[in-house]
């Protein structure tokens, strides 16, 4: 089992135990060069978010102490991890979506330059609902950034200097965007966000030189729009024109195969029981050459959602031993509660299985690569629907996961949270009432609203589990020192033994962590491991709004779910770097 | 529900705006507590959307403005605006918003029961009405009429959960589903608030359902004749006519209670804005449906 692409070459030598035994962990792997920087989101085109960097290990992170830290000045949801590209760091912020590069190379790490875009205000009250960013890319001495009023811009690495600056929606219809470009080959690859303003998702390309638009393709729509056909005729009339489907989730990329991941979001803004049909490509993995955009495959995950399982999250690709074949796979964990093993050749399913406690279907179809629904958790919006898990939060949301290929796991923060899902009552937006669907979330069985799991992908089962009070909301981070990393919404980051789980070590950083811990090679050779922790401004209102929400039955119903998030924790946007002593 | 992105963390939106300067006034305003909203020579801090005609706008022009004005006079205080969508986020990003400039007392128009706020009682009540020409209209006066099968119908498109007008919604019960035609009420250049009532005028749709108050200024503003049906909630429906009241902070009875006095003793006053403004009015007892 080897990662399948992606700079940690070097790791493909490593023999992984991939059942997974014991604490005593084999010898260490050589430490691939490119490991020692940190150049794009997830740390290679595979997103496994490992990296074979070795110095600290299981035996002496107990010793992990703070090297520094920098102040972002921004007090939001702080998503996404910085890169290292040589001997600088480059740190975006939420809104107002600052960048800014840290020269490793000098004591205490000063700024060489900020980058501060001018954008509308009005994007703020009219793009309301999210304004978290999800990191820059780096390629060719340029660094990329998604601004939350859609423009993508290219920055001088060097000097901070803007190179081009291109538009790609427009916030004032509700389109944002939120996640990180990704650069493939010439490429920069962007999505969007604002699903729940009836956004219609694309991804777009644009050249890395000049930001001239190369293609975009939709999620839903005629064959020539998508890339792929069979959408329009999964719609009731034109409403594939509001189809949601938007892209704010992570990219992956298969340079042997040139194709490219990503997953598309839920179905337009209409209720379930006007969107008859499967509203294809919401809720979809999708397949892409990134030269022309038009599509090989595309498998979707939860065909007519009636649950808000938004499917964006990261698809991480990886040779499996799937029955004693070797296959190029891609592992997703949706928000559905159901981990999906596919062939990233095809498409085709190789295993579905429950990653949390999911009762609104009993299984996925091998053949058809359908749920098998459970009627009595189909949600309408004229009838109230009881303990529905996981809840729309997902039984993971953005937060990425990690796969050592020492250990053959993955690492996956999940929530556990089930909902019930309330039929009509008329609400107020835009001067008029309307009807909507009340979402309460609340603790799953246990009662814990976390748990951050060790999952074998090949059998499909959970390793270990470490319960979290609070949803495990940051991403992970393995390396070749076996040692996991992972941020809580309490602010602790926390590293665990790889292959037993066991605490080793945690450190309170001043907020909570949304964000995904790094780690690379500093200029003086030491390993540091970093992470953005800033949980959002809940504070003053009480209640734990850090969800985007103002009352428990708003939206998804966070609320309910996270009354007591405030006494943990505040509000920050701070990088806390460690290192050993 | 997207919400979306997950961890529709995020929030803290007011510091943004607070640090972009986007309230129109900054203050120099009275410490939360201390403030006085409409107390003498003070100012009377309204939560605003600042492009929703005929509601409110930045120009002070929709009928919500006026009718804070009559407010402010009888406060003999001045009118203070914080500008926001009002969607997803208003309350929490102006009421509940945890910094002082980003902060204000009332909300103009929100439904009786609405529950993010401490609402007063009505001070109107309008209803979802059918909007199409007078002369060749289809003449529908009611969800059930066969008709509505085979015209095309213009609809708002609340970008929210799952969200529909309430008729729009019993439509749906109905099965009639792939003749609707959506308009957003995502404000912009190419689409403004009038954009619904512009394609019945235009042919575009052969009729439309819209919030009584959201339509009737604009069917005064055009050439053709449109008339305005109120649009009857059938055996089983959800209610169409709604009362409108004004919300303050949960848990603020004093200014509710002075709020209230004025919609007693300014009752005329309120009733004509809204008469120039074309709102259909209905009778009903408040807080008789919900």
């Amino acid at each position: 089992m080897v990662v399948a692409v992606g700079v940690g070459t070097a790791c493909s030598s490593s023999t992984p135990s991939s059942s997974g035994s014991g604490a005593s962990a084999p010898a260490p792997s050589p430490v691939a060069e490119a490991d020692k920087q940190w150049t794009m989101q997830n740390k290679n085109q595979s997103a496994t978010r490992y990296s074979s960097v070795n110095e600290i290990n299981a035996e002496n992170v107990k010793s992990l102490k703070v090297a520094w830290t920098f102040s972002t000045g921004v007090l939001r949801g702080h998503e996404g991890e910085p890169l290292v590209v040589g001997s600088t760091m480059y740190v975006h912020t939420p809104f107002p979506n600052i960048v800014y590069a840290l020269d490793l190379s000098k004591e205490g790490a000063p700024i060489k330059w900020k980058y501060q875009p001018r954008q509308d205000p009005s994007v703020i009250p009219i793009a309301c609902c999210d304004t978290v960013n999800r990191g820059v890319a780096y390629a060719d001495g340029k660094i990329f950034l998604n601004q939350l009023d859609t423009n993508t811009v290219a920055l001088d690495a060097e000097t901070g200097k803007e190179l081009w600056k291109v538009k790609q929606g427009d916030h004032k219809n509700g389109q944002t965007i939120t996640s990180a470009p990704m650069v493939i080959k010439d490429k920069v690859i962007s999505g969007i966000s604002g699903g729940e303003f009836g956004v219609r998702g694309f991804v777009t390309a644009n050249d890395v030189n000049t930001g001239k638009q190369v293609w975009r393709m939709y999620s839903t729509g005629p064959e020539a729009e998508v890339g792929f056909p069979g959408s329009v005729e999964t719609w009731e009339g034109d409403e594939w024109r509001r189809g949601g489907g938007t892209t704010w989730g992570w990219y992956s990329y298969d340079p042997e195969l040139n194709l490219f991941y990503y997953g598309t979001g839920n179905p337009g803004s209409w209720n379930p029981d006007q969107r008859p049909g499967d509203n294809k490509f919401s809720m979809t993995i999708f397949a892409r050459n990134p030269d022309t955009g038009k599509a090989a495959w595309a498998y979707q995950k939860t065909p007519h959602d009636r649950w808000d399982y938004d499917g964006i999250n990261e698809n991480v690709l990886v040779d499996l031993n799937m029955n004693g074949q070797t296959r190029k796979t891609l592992v997703n964990f949706d928000r559905n509660g159901f981990s999906y093993v596919l062939d990233r050749t095809n498409g085709e399913l190789l295993l579905a299985q429950p990653f949390v406690h999911v009762n609104w279907a009993t299984g996925v179809d091998m053949k058809t690569g359908r749920p098998i629904e459970v009627p009595e958790k189909q949600t309408s919006a004229t009838k109230n629907t009881r303990d529905i898990c996981p809840s729309a939060m997902g039984g993971k949301n953005q937060q990425p996961v990690s796969y050592s290929p020492r250990t053959g796991y993955f690492y996956v923060p999940s929530n556990n949270l089930c909902m019930d899902y309330e039929g009509v009552q008329v609400k107020y937006q835009a001067g008029q009432p309307y009807v909507g669907a009340i979402v309460v979330s609340k603790p799953g069985p246990g009662g814990n609203r976390g748990e951050f799991l060790a999952w074998d992908p090949v059998a499909g089962k959970k390793v270990w589990g470490i319960k979290e009070e609070l949803s495990a909301w940051g991403g992970a981070l393995s390396t070749g020192g076996d040692v996991v990393f992972y941020g809580t919404m309490e602010g602790w980051l926390k590293a665990v033994n790889a292959r037993t789980g066991d605490l080793l070590w945690k450190f309170k950083t001043p907020s909570g962590i949304i964000g995904n811990p790094m780690t690379y090679v500093g200029p003086d050779g030491k390993q540091y491991v970093a992470v953005l922790s800033g949980v959002g401004g809940w504070s003053g209102i009480g209640v734990a709004a850090e969800m985007g929400l103002e009352d428990p039955t708003a939206g998804l119903g966070a609320i309910g779910a996270f009354k007591d998030l405030a006494s943990f924790s505040n509000q920050g946007g701070v990088l806390t770097v460690f290192s050993l002593p | 529900m997207t919400h979306r992105d997950a961890l529709r963390v995020v929030v803290a939106l007011s510091l943004l705006c607070a640090s972009t300067g986007f309230a129109q006034t900054k203050p120099a305003s009275p410490k939360p507590g201390s403030s006085q909203p409409g107390g003498g020579g003070g100012q009377f801090r309204v939560c605003a959307d600042p492009e929703n005609m005929p509601h409110s706008n930045q120009k002070l022009e929709g009928f919500e403005n006026k009718i804070a004005d009559v407010i402010a006079k009888e406060f003999a205080a001045s009118t203070r605006y914080t500008w926001w969508g009002q969607r997803r986020g208003f309350i929490r990003n102006t009421m509940n918003a945890t910094l002082e400039e980003g902060r204000c007392d009332v909300v103009i128009g929100v439904p009786e029961g609405y529950d993010l706020v401490t609402p007063t009682k009505p001070y109107y009540r309008s209803t979802y009405v059918f909007v199409y020409p007078r002369d060749k209209g289809p003449q529908v006066k009611s969800l059930d009429d066969p008709v509505l099968k085979k015209v095309k119908i213009g609809v708002h498109l609340l970008g929210d959960d799952y969200t529909n007008p309430p008729p729009v919604h019993e439509l749906s019960k109905r099965g009639v589903v792939g003749n609707l035609v959506g308009f957003s009420t995502f404000y912009s250049a190419e689409n403004p608030p009038s954009s619904i009532i512009d394609a019945v005028a235009s042919g575009k749709v052969d009729l439309a359902i819209v919030w009584g108050p959201a339509a009737g200024y604009f069917v005064k503003q055009q050439r053709v004749p449109l008339v305005m049906i109120p649009v009857p909630s059938g055996k089983g429906d959800l209610p169409f006519e709604f009362g409108i009241a004004m919300g303050v902070k949960p848990g603020n009875q004093e200014l509710k209670a002075r709020l209230e006095k004025v919609i007693e003793t300014r009752h005329a006053a309120i009733t004509k804005i809204l008469n120039d403004y074309n709102v259909p009015l209905v009778e009903g007892k408040a807080g008789s449906k919900r």
